[in-house]
């Protein structure tokens, strides 16, 4: 492991530093300004609660289709609708989808890994931890989760202009889920990315090979405990880039 | 009339050679047919295995990964504005495109929305970008089927545009100048009128191209019912941009999901070829650049006057939450879907990139063709490597 340059740790410190003063000195100003803004302050916001129709249409309609499938849903305005199904029924499911709502187009499929990365990722860490760390609690996002995997697909439709995010929670150990190369045969290289990349079996899946890695490679590289070798060779750039320029405070 | 010495032996030859090949050909066990991973018609390092019986393609399939470079994985070890840098590369020819659906999808996520200015520009540049993937597409896509000249045109009036774009931006193919908020600079003086005349000089390439390639007689007969892709097939495999809509899918993000772009400001109209075959995605393409030019033509009229760049802090923090933002990229349908948990960098970045579902859909279409329809095919379906591999 190379050592980091002295000029870097040195730029680091100082622009903690001067956040850490920007800090301090920001915060009593409330304070300050207590008697004069009180009234401004204290007067509630009147909420505006944003709706998107044609999402909740969508999703009445896919309520239906959908049944007890469905395990958790939710809708962003003028953002797109997120659903969570049952990843027993991942294939029916999706099949329901698409027919609901006249979803055709393929657009694509993941994985998201939940896991915080045990290694170093945040802004001081000039290199990442060598040893992994005590991983820190999961926090999922839209819709939920209960597992660290989550195998996750975006289907379109072209007639009706909406896309939904279909989501399924995945076992933590061994995670595998049925392919959908059946309904979409477009999902097979999505998929097959997906097998090398997180190391989720596609039950059912044609063609099983590696899609983009040579074939002896071993782990999952998009997994969050897959360590990011170049950031253990060398600093990370992102800490000169970051600092304050002269003269700004925010 | 007596036959010299030279020329039975070259006869002899020639015999001999064509023997040699159809021995090739006709073994039981059919031929395997090696394409790259280089090769003049590969764009980069797409390697193409195909299996032949006599001249006909059994199964063909695409191998990929000569040039993943990981992006996925780098953008969470990267702060947003740093990640542009990345995805300025994915497709290279068009690469302020790239930009601007993972900067829109950042933005949703902030709730910060650019001024109109920045929109205006924005939605310029991404034409600019358009027409330049494009209009390189046109030349390059007559090259392979075998006619050299609209390529040396390609690059000529290429130039134009990527000037235009350098102007701007100073990077002619990674510019780099999308931000959260706007954009990084405004218009240099003068650069309105020039790029009028950019594309005005852009449209006489398109005449040109339509003259010279749509039009001849070879190319058609090369192209035309070739590698026939059904609209419900390509919505299947998720192909999208010109290759969906030759195949007479009505279906474009400009106009079906604007966002962030101001494309309901200009009047423009969305082509499409019933036909789905090599031909109908190339003359898609041919008036797709041809519309562009016209947009971008009033979009120059009416920039709106003001700041190019919103009230966004200089250090960018992502509120939580997830967004996924897609625009109608040269190639096809580009989307970001940003996982954030409110740090400096993105939790997840999953990139949806067009070549990657639109080459996808190779062992489908090349099925029963001929050998020299797979060129014309892999032509058309228009793929850049970086694409993809990301």
């Amino acid at each position: 492991m190379t050592e980091v340059p002295e000029h870097l740790l040195k730029k680091a410190a100082e622009a903690r530093a001067r956040r850490e003063a920007a800090a301090t000195a920001a915060a009593p100003e409330p304070a300050e300004g207590d008697a004069g803004t009180t009234t401004a302050v204290a007067e509630p916001e009147e909420e505006v609660v944003e709706t998107d129709e044609q999402a909740e249409a969508a999703l009445a309609a896919l309520a239906d289709g959908l049944g007890d499938m469905l395990v958790d849903s939710h809708i962003e305005p003028r953002r797109g609708l997120w659903i969570r199904v049952d990843p027993a029924r991942w294939v029916p499911a999706v099949t329901a989808v698409r027919d609901a709502l006249d979803c055709r187009f393929f657009d694509w499929l993941s994985v998201i890994d939940w896991m915080p990365s045990p290694y170093g990722r945040e802004l001081d860490t000039e290199q990442d931890s060598a040893e992994p760390r005590e991983a820190a609690p999961m926090e999922w996002g839209y819709t939920g989760g209960d597992t660290r995997f989550q195998v996750m697909c975006r289907i379109h439709s072209v007639t009706r202009h909406i896309g939904v995010m279909i989501k399924a929670d995945l076992a933590d150990e061994d995670p595998r889920v049925e392919t959908l190369v059946p309904v979409f045969p477009g999902a097979n290289w999505h998929e097959r990315e997906a097998m090398e990349m997180f190391g989720v079996a596609f039950d059912g899946h044609p063609d099983v090979r590696k899609l983009y890695l040579p074939g002896a490679f071993e782990g999952y590289p998009l997994r969050k405990d897959y360590p990011l070798l170049s950031r253990r060779m060398k600093p990370w750039p992102g800490i000169v880039d970051v600092e304050l320029m002269p003269g700004e405070d925010s | 009339m007596t036959v010299t010495e030279r020329e039975q032996l070259a006869y002899i030859a020639a015999q001999a050679a064509d023997a040699r090949v159809n021995l090739e050909i006709e073994t039981d066990e059919g031929m395997t047919l090696n394409l790259g991973p280089q090769h003049p018609a590969t764009h980069g390092t797409l390697r193409l295995i195909a299996k032949l019986d006599g001249e006909q393609v059994v199964a063909a399939e695409p191998i990929l990964g000569y040039m993943h470079r990981g992006y996925e994985k780098l953008a969470e070890v990267r702060t947003y504005p740093q990640v542009t840098t990345l995805i300025n590369r994915i497709d290279w020819l068009g690469s302020f495109a790239n930009e601007v659906p993972f900067i829109l999808a950042a933005e949703q996520l902030m709730e910060v929305e650019a001024p109109p200015r920045a929109q205006w520009i924005r939605t310029i540049l991404f034409e600019l970008s358009r027409i330049a993937n494009i209009s390189l597409f046109l030349g390059d896509m007559a090259v392979q089927i075998g006619a050299t000249t609209p390529v040396f045109f390609a690059f000529r009036d290429r130039e134009y545009v990527l000037n235009q774009i350098e102007r701007v931006t100073g990077g002619r193919f990674h510019p780099n100048f999308d931000r959260i908020g706007g954009l990084k600079d405004d218009l240099p003086k003068g650069w309105i009128e020039e790029t009028r005349g950019a594309m005005d000089r852009m449209r006489r390439f398109c005449d040109e191209m339509e003259d010279l390639v749509a039009g001849n007689e070879i190319f058609q007969a090369r192209t035309r019912g070739i590698g026939i892709i059904p609209g419900d097939v390509a919505l299947a495999y998720g192909l999208s941009g010109a290759n969906l809509r030759g195949s007479g899918v009505d279906w474009d993000l400009r106009r079906d999901l604007p966002c962030g772009l101001v494309y309901d400001q200009v009047d423009w109209r969305v082509w499409t070829h019933p036909d789905g075959d090599s031909y109908s995605r190339f003359w898609v393409r041919l008036q797709e650049t041809r519309e562009a030019c016209h947009i971008v033509d009033q979009l120059l009229d009416n920039i709106p006057a003001g700041p190019v760049m919103a009230k966004v802090p200089r250090i960018i923090k992502v509120p939580a939450g997830e967004a996924y933002v897609a625009t109608e990229n040269p190639l096809g349908v580009m989307g970001y879907y940003i996982v954030s948990k409110g740090d400096l960098v993105p939790f997840r970045v999953k990139i949806r990139s067009a070549s990657f579902s639109n080459i996808s859909i190779c062992p489908w279409v090349l099925k029963g063709v001929f050998v020299p329809d797979i060129i014309a095919i892999l032509g058309s379906l228009y793929f850049i490597l970086g694409d993809i591999d990301r």
